[in-house]
């Protein structure tokens, strides 16, 4: 897909975001790539690993920079996983890079087995996640990973939903000792953090306080959880909007603080509605004991429909006119 | 220690994998004694680790891609002094770390390993390790013939062939047999020398049971940027004549009476041995 795929951001979200001051910065993907660079320069032992995926994953600068510090395996998704899980068991730090789709349905039995079951320190970078290739087709979309990833014991999954999460992401796998997996998109991001803003993996952060509807969201959709809650403010509804980046281990006492205090949950996640983000906290929730009026917003159980990424994010609701309707619509019910 | 002696060795390796799995009331009989005389030479003359250097960057890595054989390996790490011997009455039992494949709980073993065709890629991250830092370490994998339809064997030797890893040496424990029956039969591999060769790997034909030439192939020098392939030609069920080229042996577990008459056989074998002169 080239630099001039239809923005995810309709005029209004884009004026929305002006509105909040809102600066539009990076590709995420190019901040992993950025940042993998500068930790690699520090530490020899950092090592990105390839399946003629050094384009899609913005590491061309990283191939030229530290020729060797970079290892291709080809286009072999399993021989990835492994090579980086052997890599991993011999003191380095391994950074395997495909696409989502590939690397975690391909290579799900290597992740399983010989980087989490074995407990190497490395870290699987899944790229273009989710329906980031668009138009491409349902092949190229990974709307399983989570579902499957979560399913797996012994590792980290982060999401981040901005450049500033996408860095400090990236410096927290680096410095983890056990498996990690970081989810990247390729669309750039508005930044939704103030300067001095705090990131620990595992603790979602609270973007926007607000007590009649809460929006938890992952990843790339966070953005539009915050538009769409600007968006209620001038309804004269509030809007609370979490951005879980870390899908596991879950920040449960989050999910619960915010089912607790608000009157309805909305989840947003760039996944299907089965096994990501929403049922984690649907069972976080019903475990606890605390019910609200509650919806997934994904990629329903159904064939993907086709289009851009923005066709998809449009006809699925994940927009800041979508996620705004439902909850004055859940609001309204409730 | 002789060839002899190692050979000796070998016949009571045996009779105590024979127990273990007896005793566990399950286990890879067959595969296990077909790959013991190789880690038995790997482990007593090849490998550059033992207990105490089991923590050591530079130590040569062994991995075990045919995992199901994980009680072979077993008695000869407890033989080598990484586990007491009789941690092996545990196999299998309530939160025993011995469990039907390997895994790093156990010391001496390196990777969790046993899904098939898992082994080589890893091994090949390790050898790239061990070239990129100059450790000088030697990493060995030992790979079932059943296995090769795994298709990740095949990413894997092309990448090896391709990084130009002459610090790995892959060794086959070509039974021709695997749980459903001959491998030809099952999904013919032939000709793996050939094959292997053309992947650009530097290829070994060996006898697997010939302890002179194991150890004359496993400790000859590499040849300069390529791996090696050792195809170990064995026999499943090796040293009981009952078990022998058996398939149903692959994970068949010996009543108290076939034990009765396996140790019988594997002690008269070892009383013949000692009146070689």
């Amino acid at each position: 897909m080239s630099a001039s795929a239809p923005s995810v951001f309709s005029p209004a979200a884009k004026a929305m975001a002006e509105k909040l001051g809102l600066q539009m910065g990076r590709a995420n993907l190019d901040v992993f790539a950025a940042t993998l660079e500068e930790l690699a320069r520090g530490n020899p032992q950092v090592v990105a690993v390839t399946s003629d995926s050094r384009g899609s994953g913005k590491l061309a600068p990283f191939s030229k920079a530290l020729p060797r510090q970079i290892v291709e395996v080809g286009i072999a998704e399993q021989n990835l996983v492994g090579i980086t899980a052997g890599l991993a068991a011999c003191g380095k730090k391994p950074f395997a890079v495909s696409p989502s789709c590939f690397l975690t349905a391909r290579a799900l039995e290597q992740i399983k087995n010989d980087v989490c079951y074995s407990d190497v320190p490395a870290v699987l970078v899944g790229i273009s996640a989710g329906v980031s290739y668009g138009a491409l087709g349902a092949t190229h979309h990974s709307l399983h990973d989570l579902a499957a990833l979560r399913a797996i014991n012994n590792l980290t999954i982060v999401a981040p939903a901005d450049n500033f999460e996408s860095r400090e992401a990236v410096r927290f796998a680096a410095a983890a000792t056990r498996p990690v997996f970081l989810r990247f998109g390729k669309a750039p991001m508005y930044d939704l953090h103030a300067p001095g803003s705090r990131f620990e993996a595992g603790q979602a952060i609270t973007l926007r306080e607000g007590r009649e509807v809460a929006f938890i969201a992952t990843g790339e959709t966070v953005i539009h959880a915050l538009l769409a809650a600007a968006r209620l403010a001038e309804r004269g509804r509030a809007a609370r909007v979490l951005s879980l980046h870390t899908i596991k281990p879950l920040d449960t006492e989050a999910v619960l603080k915010v089912g607790r205090e608000c009157r309805a949950v909305i989840t947003v996640e760039e996944h299907m509605v089965h096994g990501g983000l929403g049922e984690a906290c649907a069972a976080a929730l019903m475990e606890a004991g605390v019910s609200r009026p509650f919806r997934i917003v994904g990629i329903p159980d159904e064939e993907t429909v086709t289009g851009s990424q923005a066709d998809i994010f449009r006809h699925y609701g994940i927009s800041m006119e979508g996620l705004s309707e439902l909850a004055v619509s859940i609001l309204t019910v409730s | 220690m002789t060839d002899l002696e190692l050979q000796i060795k070998g016949i009571r390796l045996r009779r105590r994998l024979l127990e273990t799995i007896h005793e566990a009331g399950a286990g890879h009989t067959g595969g296990g004694l077909s790959c013991l005389d190789i880690l038995n030479v790997l482990y007593q003359r090849v490998l550059n680790v033992s207990p105490e250097t089991i923590a050591s960057p530079a130590r040569d890595r062994y991995l075990q891609s045919k995992g199901h054989s994980v009680e072979a390996l077993y008695v000869v790490l407890a033989d080598r002094g990484f586990f007491p011997e009789s941690d092996l009455a545990t196999l299998g039992r309530y939160r025993s770390p011995y469990v039907g494949h390997p895994t790093r709980h156990i010391a001496g073993i390196e990777m969790n390993t046993g899904a098939l065709g898992h082994g080589l890629p890893i091994s090949i991250g390790m050898a790239l390790a061990g070239a990129m830092d100059g450790t000088g370490y030697r990493v060995f994998i030992l790979l079932g013939d059943g296995e090769l339809a795994e298709g990740s064997n095949w990413e894997a030797a092309m990448a090896a062939a391709h990084h130009q890893l002459d610090n790995l040496t892959a060794i086959i424990d070509h039974n021709a047999l695997q749980i459903t029956g001959p491998t030809r039969e099952v999904m013919n591999n032939a000709p793996l020398d050939e094959k292997w060769r053309a992947f650009g790997w530097a290829v070994r034909t060996v006898d697997g049971h010939d302890y002179a030439a194991l150890t004359a192939v496993l400790t000859e020098p590499a040849e300069p940027r390529k791996p090696r392939c050792v195809i170990a030609n064995t026999v499943k069920g090796k040293g009981v004549s009952f078990m022998e080229n058996a398939a149903r042996w692959h994970h068949g577990v010996p009543s108290a009476a076939e034990l009765h008459q396996a140790l019988a056989e594997l002690e008269a074998a070892e009383a013949r041995l000692k009146e070689i002169p």
